[in-house]
C-alpha cells in the first residue's frame, strides 16, 4: 500500500509540474499585459505587476480600433457558426435518415471535399470569392467556411443510430418531413448540436486564414488579423499587443471553461478537427 | 473519424411507396451545403487547375501557358527548399507531439487528485489561435524581452538568440506547435487508452508483467488505430502550418521557417504570379490528398456502402 501511495505522490508532482509549463505562457502574458510601460522589458523582470494597471487595455482600445476588430470577429463567429449548425445539421440528418437517388455519391464527394484545404487553394477560392462580390465583406467570411465536411459526418454518425421507426411512427401521424426534423429530431440531437456549435465558435473565433483571403479594408478587420497585424510590425507594440492577445483568448477560455465536456466528447468520438 | 457499429436498417425492406415529399425533403436538406461546396471549393479547385496552366498575374486575361508552369516549379530550387524545410519540420515535430501526447494521456488516465483541472490546463492551449500562440512565444523567446533567457541566466546558463538564429528559431517553432497540440491528441489517446479493458492489464500483472511490458505489450497495439490517425491528422496539421509561424518568427530568419504555405502566398499575393502560385498550389494538393485518403482508410470515414 505505501508503494501505492508514492507512486501517487509522484504521479501527482508530475502533473503539477507539467500543468505548470503548458500554463506558463498563458499567465505570463496575462501578467505581462498589467504592467505599466517599460516593466515589460525590465531586467531582472518582475513576476508580479509592481502596479497593477490597466493601461495597455486602455491604450489597447483607443489606439488600435480593438473595439472594431472585436465586433467584427464576434458577428462573424456568432452568424457563422449559427449558419454552419443549421446547415450541416441538415445535411448530416438528410444523409442519415433518408434514401435518396445519388446519396452515396454526393456524400463522397462532400467528405472528399476535406482533401482541398483552403491554405492550398487559397488563390482561386479568392478568386471564386471576388466572383460572387463577397469580397472584402464579412458575409465572404461567414458564409464559405459555415459548411464543414467534419460537422455533416458528425451528425450523420449520430443519426445513423436512431431507429427509423421513431420517423415512421410521427408520418403515421400526420407530421409533415420538416416537423418530424423539427420536433423529433432536433430535441434528440441536442448533444452532438453543442458539439458543432462549440467547434464551429472556436473555428472561426482562432480562424487566420480565411480572414485574410477575404478582407481587406482595416476596418473590417477580425481579431486575428488585426493581431498578426501589429506583431509583424517592425518595432512591435508589446504593452498593447499583450493586451489585445489576452482579450482575444478571453472568449475561447469561457466557452471552453463552460463546455468543457462538449469538447472532450467531440475530439473523443471523431477526431474533430477543422 | 471513428465510425461506430452502424445500425442503420433503413435499407432493409422500406414497406410501401415513399410520398413526393419525402423524395424532395432530402435534396432540400442537402442543399445549402451542396452549393456552398459547389461555389468555394469545387469550382475553385477547377478554376486552380486551369490557372495552373496560364501565367496570369491577378490582372488582365490571363495566358495559356501549357505545362509551363509545372515545368518551371520542379526547378524552382526555393519552392523545393520551403517544402523540404516544411518536411523536416513536420518530421522533427510529429514524434516529438506523439509521445508528448501518448506520455501525457497516459498520465492523465491515473487517478491522480484534480486530474480534471490537470487536462483542463493542458489542453488550453489548444484552444488558443495560432496568432496569439506565435505572439506569446515571440513573446518569452523575445532577445530582450524574454523571460527564458533571463531563467537560463539564473539556472547558470548563458542567454540565447532565439529569433535570430535558424536553428534556434525553428526549435522555437517547434516548441510553440508541440504546446499548442499536445492536448488535443492527449484527448484522443485517452479516449483510445479508455477504451482498453483493465481486464486485460490484471491479467498481465497476475503473470508478472511489468509495468512497461505492459505498455508495450497491451497499450501500444491495442491503441495502433488512434495512433495511426493521429499520425495522419498530425501530419496533415504540420504541412499546413502558416499562422503559428507568421506571427512568430514571420519565416525568418532568412527564411529558415518559411514553410510552403507561406511561399505560395507570398508567390500569389505578394509578386502577383497567380497562375504559377496555383501550379505550386495543386501540387501540395496532390501530396496532402494522399495522405488524407490515407487517413480515410485508416479511420474508415468513407465507410458508406453499408
Amino acid at each position: 500500500m505505501t508503494r501505492q501511495k508514492v507512486n501517487r505522490v509522484i504521479l501527482f508532482a508530475l502533473a503539477v509540474l507539467i500543468s505548470c509549463i503548458f500554463i506558463f505562457p498563458i499567465v505570463w502574458i496575462i501578467l505581462s499585459s498589467f504592467k505599466e510601460g517599460n516593466e515589460i522589458f525590465a531586467w531582472p523582470p518582475t513576476f508580479f505587476p509592481t502596479h497593477f494597471s490597466l493601461a495597455n487595455y486602455a491604450g489597447a482600445f483607443e489606439r488600435g480600433n480593438f473595439l472594431v476588430y472585436f465586433k467584427n470577429s464576434g458577428i462573424v463567429t456568432i452568424l457563422s457558426t449559427a449558419l454552419a449548425a443549421v446547415i450541416n445539421f441538415m445535411a448530416g440528418y438528410g444523409f442519415a435518415k433518408y434514401d435518396f437517388k445519388g446519396r452515396n455519391v454526393i456524400f463522397l464527394i462532400f467528405i472528399s471535399t476535406i482533401m482541398l484545404p483552403l491554405e492550398v487553394l487559397m488563390i482561386p477560392i479568392f478568386q471564386t470569392v471576388k466572383l460572387f462580390g463577397l469580397y472584402n465583406t464579412l458575409a465572404g467570411v461567414i458564409i464559405p467556411p459555415a459548411a464543414t465536411p467534419t460537422g455533416i459526418f458528425l451528425v450523420r454518425q449520430f443519426f445513423l443510430s436512431v431507429p427509423d421507426e421513431l420517423m415512421e411512427a410521427s408520418r403515421i401521424d400526420g407530421a409533415s418531413e420538416l416537423q418530424i426534423m423539427g420536433r423529433v429530431m432536433v430535441p434528440i440531437a441536442r448533444p452532438i448540436i453543442s458539439v458543432l456549435v462549440i467547434f464551429n465558435f472556436m473555428w472561426r473565433w482562432n480562424d487566420y486564414m480565411w480572414p485574410l483571403i477575404v478582407i481587406r479594408s482595416p476596418q473590417l478587420y477580425t481579431v486575428q488579423l488585426a493581431l498578426k497585424t501589429f506583431a509583424g510590425e517592425y518595432s512591435v507594440d508589446w504593452n498593447g499587443l499583450l493586451a489585445m492577445s489576452v482579450i482575444t483568448m478571453i472568449p475561447m477560455l469561457v466557452i471552453f471553461l463552460i463546455f468543457q465536456k462538449q469538447f472532450i466528447q467531440g475530439i473523443a468520438t471523431s477526431g474533430l478537427k477543422e | 473519424m471513428r465510425v461506430q457499429k452502424e445500425k442503420n436498417t433503413s435499407k432493409s425492406k422500406r414497406r410501401g411507396a415513399k410520398s413526393l415529399q419525402q423524395k424532395i425533403f432530402p435534396y432540400i436538406l442537402i442543399a445549402p451545403n451542396a452549393m456552398i461546396f459547389l461555389c468555394f471549393i469545387i469550382i475553385p479547385a477547377f478554376f486552380g487547375i486551369y490557372y495552373s496552366m496560364t501565367d496570369w498575374q491577378g490582372i488582365g486575361e490571363p495566358v495559356f501557358v501549357g505545362l509551363g508552369n509545372y515545368t518551371k516549379a520542379f526547378g524552382d530550387t526555393k519552392f523545393w527548399q520551403a517544402f523540404v524545410r516544411t518536411v523536416k519540420y513536420a518530421v522533427i515535430t510529429l514524434p516529438v507531439v506523439m509521445v508528448a501526447s501518448l506520455l501525457l494521456a497516459n498520465l492523465m488516465i491515473q487517478s491522480i487528485p484534480g486530474k480534471g483541472v490537470f487536462r483542463a490546463i493542458i489542453y488550453w492551449p489548444a484552444m488558443i489561435s495560432f496568432i496569439v500562440t506565435g505572439v506569446a512565444f515571440k513573446f518569452i523567446f523575445g532577445d530582450s524581452t524574454g523571460i527564458i533567457n533571463y531563467l537560463l541566466k539564473m539556472m547558470g546558463g548563458s542567454s540565447v538568440e532565439w529569433l535570430m538564429d535558424k536553428d534556434h528559431a525553428l526549435a522555437v517553432v517547434i516548441m510553440a506547435t508541440v504546446w499548442s497540440c499536445a492536448g488535443y491528441y492527449m484527448i484522443m489517446f485517452m479516449s483510445g487508452l479508455q477504451s482498453i479493458p483493465i481486464s486485460y492489464y490484471e491479467a498481465a500483472k497476475i503473470d508478472g508483467a511489468s509495468a512497461f511490458q505492459r505498455f508495450m505489450r497491451i497499450t501500444l497495439p491495442l491503441i495502433r488505430p488512434t495512433t495511426f490517425l493521429v499520425l495522419i491528422l498530425g501530419f496533415l496539421g504540420l504541412f499546413k502550418a502558416y499562422g503559428m509561424v507568421i506571427s512568430l518568427t514571420g519565416g525568418g530568419p532568412a527564411s529558415a521557417t518559411k514553410f510552403v504555405v507561406q511561399y505560395v502566398y507570398e508567390k500569389a499575393f505578394q509578386e502577383y504570379s497567380m497562375g504559377y502560385a496555383c501550379t505550386l498550389s495543386i501540387l501540395l494538393l496532390v501530396i496532402l490528398a494522399f495522405f488524407t485518403i490515407l487517413q480515410f482508410k485508416v479511420s474508415k470515414g468513407g465507410e458508406i456502402n453499408d
